[in-house]
């Protein structure tokens, strides 16, 4: 769910009633948590490799795609053996998708099945989410097929996310997690790029949430 | 209103100067707040860091009102941008030397006004102080001395010169012989340069003292990195960044002085076992850019995730204080040698190839028995940034867990960056 402007007050609305034994936060708000609720905390690094390496013990690569970055982890057994995020922008990130589905009028849902029934993608250049988003209206402008700019807006990201899957290398299992491992395209995308099938849980984008939840539960074993 | 004693102390000072006082309160109330924020948010300090701190909070008061002093004596500044300007023919002419590079990030945008935004921070930092009427050392120096590290600054003398006294120093881009040659020229040109200012001779009797007086500040450093190589180390490396940070502001035989008196606290500490860390704490090195005052943003990042920073590979650690000058010439001609000889010592990134600073790091890094290296790149450093690529393959070959941080000033990445660093920590705990 969207954590939106309120993340602690909807975190409390979710945990309402809800009886636990102990919470691990994780993500961008997890000290948020730690102040109110939640002990202990962990990077999104960590619980991706965790739950990646639940849900799939095979799994020796995680590629993440979240909303505010996109991360490429190594792991051994479960533990993190390396790791790369993107840089400080939202370039190749689900922020980006998002940003670049409403200036094209899809939803979320519809962006990536739009772009893989495109015939001829069109390249987009800018990788800035803000000139990223001038470049779309100009190829609006001069014509260009909404869904064709879509397949192109799609390629971009998954060159973007080659190159950081270059620096740290991949080994198989590779899986697939976050909110973007659900857009069909992305995922055609990248299995034809790296030339091998990704494992994509059924629920990718709480991998992470799994992780944290198995971090806890180690905890009260000790 | 601004209620810092400080403020209201050199109120007229600064409005005598030139400055924009108001614009300059606000810039020092940024500064003071990140201090807050960091410095000053940790848990057991050594007493003796009261006096760094001091060093740092009258950058812009107290110091600037001694070297006022010192020019109506008829002495004068100069302002300097790297560390590969020798202070000591300064002293040595009765010149004050004094870093002016920028840490804060509120004068930023006041240099990205006219200059490219893709420089780096600290050029910017530095600029945006000057073009905003908010660096008090602008008035009061009479010569700038840049030097060609980098293409931007290389640009941006040719810019200031139009209307600051400027001098350059060429650095070569090699060590060669014929690199030698060419920076012992400008050594002894700079001297010349700034004997013209100070209208003074150069004497092997005062640039004698000049040579002892630097090298001792550089003796209490080094004893202070070596403090740090206990476990868990005395003192925080945020702290450390302090001192290193007074050091290229404060008068050099007070601040060794105050130096000396913070190492033997620290020795104390050590043998008492107190620690701003528990034992056992991992112990992260620091290789890249300088941090300079103002920017406390990786070091408390990095211990606030729960490591100690207990090394710095860079202009505000180890390069600034390694290796002395020959104290044995005993005239200005050897000793102008010896001095060109420590300086081009230093292993910057713009040189190539850099080998000797790729050894010197993971010398380091076994040396202070580093868990991991945080390759700190400020953003738009090529040099440093390209050249981390060959530090964290040497370091992968020598088992050292290495981590490259590319950023600037501003505080809109501190989440990334912590997810980063945690991480990290995660990864080599």
């Amino acid at each position: 769910m969207e954590t939106g402007t309120d993340p602690l007050g909807n975190a409390k609305t979710i945990l309402d009633g809800s009886p636990y034994d102990r919470i691990t936060a994780t993500g961008y708000g997890r000290y948020l948590a730690h102040e109110n609720f939640a002990y202990p905390v962990i990077t999104e690094i960590k619980a991706y490799a965790l739950g990646a390496y639940f849900l799939f013990p095979g799994c020796r690569t995680v590629i993440d795609i979240g909303g505010q970055d996109s991360k490429i982890i190594k792991i051994i057994n479960g533990k993190v053996e390396d790791f790369e995020m993107n840089d400080r922008c939202a370039a190749g990130t689900g922020k980006f998708l998002e940003v670049m589905a409403h200036t094209l009028g899809y939803t979320i849902e519809d962006f990536g099945i739009e772009a893989m029934r495109a015939q001829k993608p069109v390249s987009i250049n800018a990788m800035c989410t803000v000139f990223a988003e001038s470049e779309v209206v100009s190829l609006l402008a001069r014509g260009e097929k909404p869904g064709n700019i879509a397949l192109g807006i799609h390629q971009s990201i998954v060159s973007r996310l080659q190159a950081l899957i270059g620096r740290v290398g991949f080994l198989d299992e590779i899986v697939f997690a976050g909110g973007v491992a659900k857009n069909r395209c992305i995922v055609s995308l990248l299995e034809k790029n790296l030339a091998r099938k990704l494992l994509v849980p059924d629920e990718p984008q709480i991998v992470g949430a799994i992780g944290a939840a198995i971090a806890a539960g180690c905890i009260n074993k000790e | 209103m601004n209620k810092d004693p400080a403020v209201q102390n050199h109120k007229k000072m600064w409005q005598e100067l030139g400055l924009d006082v108001k614009l300059h309160n606000e810039v020092l109330a940024s500064i003071n707040d990140q201090f807050r924020k960091t410095v000053a948010n940790q848990k057991n300090r050594p007493a003796g860091m009261a006096y760094f701190d001091l060093v740092l909070h009258e950058s812009h008061g107290g110091r600037i009102a001694e070297i006022i002093a010192e020019k109506k004596k008829g002495n004068k500044m100069i302002g300097t941008f790297c560390i590969y300007v020798p202070d000591e023919i300064a002293l040595a002419v009765d010149i004050v030397p004094v870093a002016l590079c920028g840490g804060t990030n509120f004068s930023v945008p006041y240099a990205e006004k006219t200059f490219p935004r893709d420089i780096c921070p600290l050029i910017k930092s530095t600029l945006g102080l000057a073009f905003s009427k908010t660096c008090p050392y602008a008035p009061i120096k009479s010569m700038a001395v840049g030097e060609t590290t980098c293409d931007a600054k290389k640009k941006t003398w040719d810019i200031l010169a139009q209307k600051v006294n400027f001098h350059i120093m060429e650095l070569p881009q090699k060590k060669g012989i014929i690199d030698t040659h060419l920076w012992l020229n400008e050594v002894n040109e700079f001297a010349g340069k700034l004997e013209q200012l100070a209208e003074k001779k150069l004497t092997a009797e005062k640039l004698g003292v000049a040579i002892k007086i630097i090298n001792n500040k550089r003796r209490g450093l080094q004893r202070l990195s070596r403090l740090r190589s206990q476990n868990p180390p005395p003192i925080s490396g945020l702290d450390a960044l302090v001192v290193m940070q007074a050091a290229l502001n404060d008068e050099p035989v007070r601040f060794t002085q105050r130096l000396e008196e913070l190492n033997r606290e620290l020795e104390m500490r050590t043998e008492q076992g107190i620690s701003p860390f528990p034992k056992g704490v991992k112990r992260i090195m620091i290789s890249g850019c300088p941090a300079v005052m103002g920017n406390w943003k990786l070091h408390s990042l990095i211990e606030n995730a729960g490591a100690a920073v207990v090394a710095d590979e860079t202009c505000t650690g180890l390069r600034y204080y390694d290796d002395l000058v020959d104290e044995n010439p005993a005239d200005v001609e050897g000793q102008l040698a010896a001095i060109a000889d420590r300086y081009l010592k230093i292993n910057c990134s713009c040189f190539t190839p850099n080998n000797d600073r790729l050894d010197k790091i993971i010398k380091t890094a076994r040396d202070f028995k580093a868990d991991g290296v945080v390759q700190y790149v400020l953003q738009y450093c090529h040099t440093y940034n390209v050249e981390a690529i060959r530090v964290d393959g040497m370091l992968k070959q020598n088992n050292v867990p290495s981590l490259k941080i590319e950023t600037d000033y501003s505080e809109e990445d501190t989440g990334q960056l912590r997810t980063r660093v945690e991480a990290f920590l995660e990864k080599i705990a």
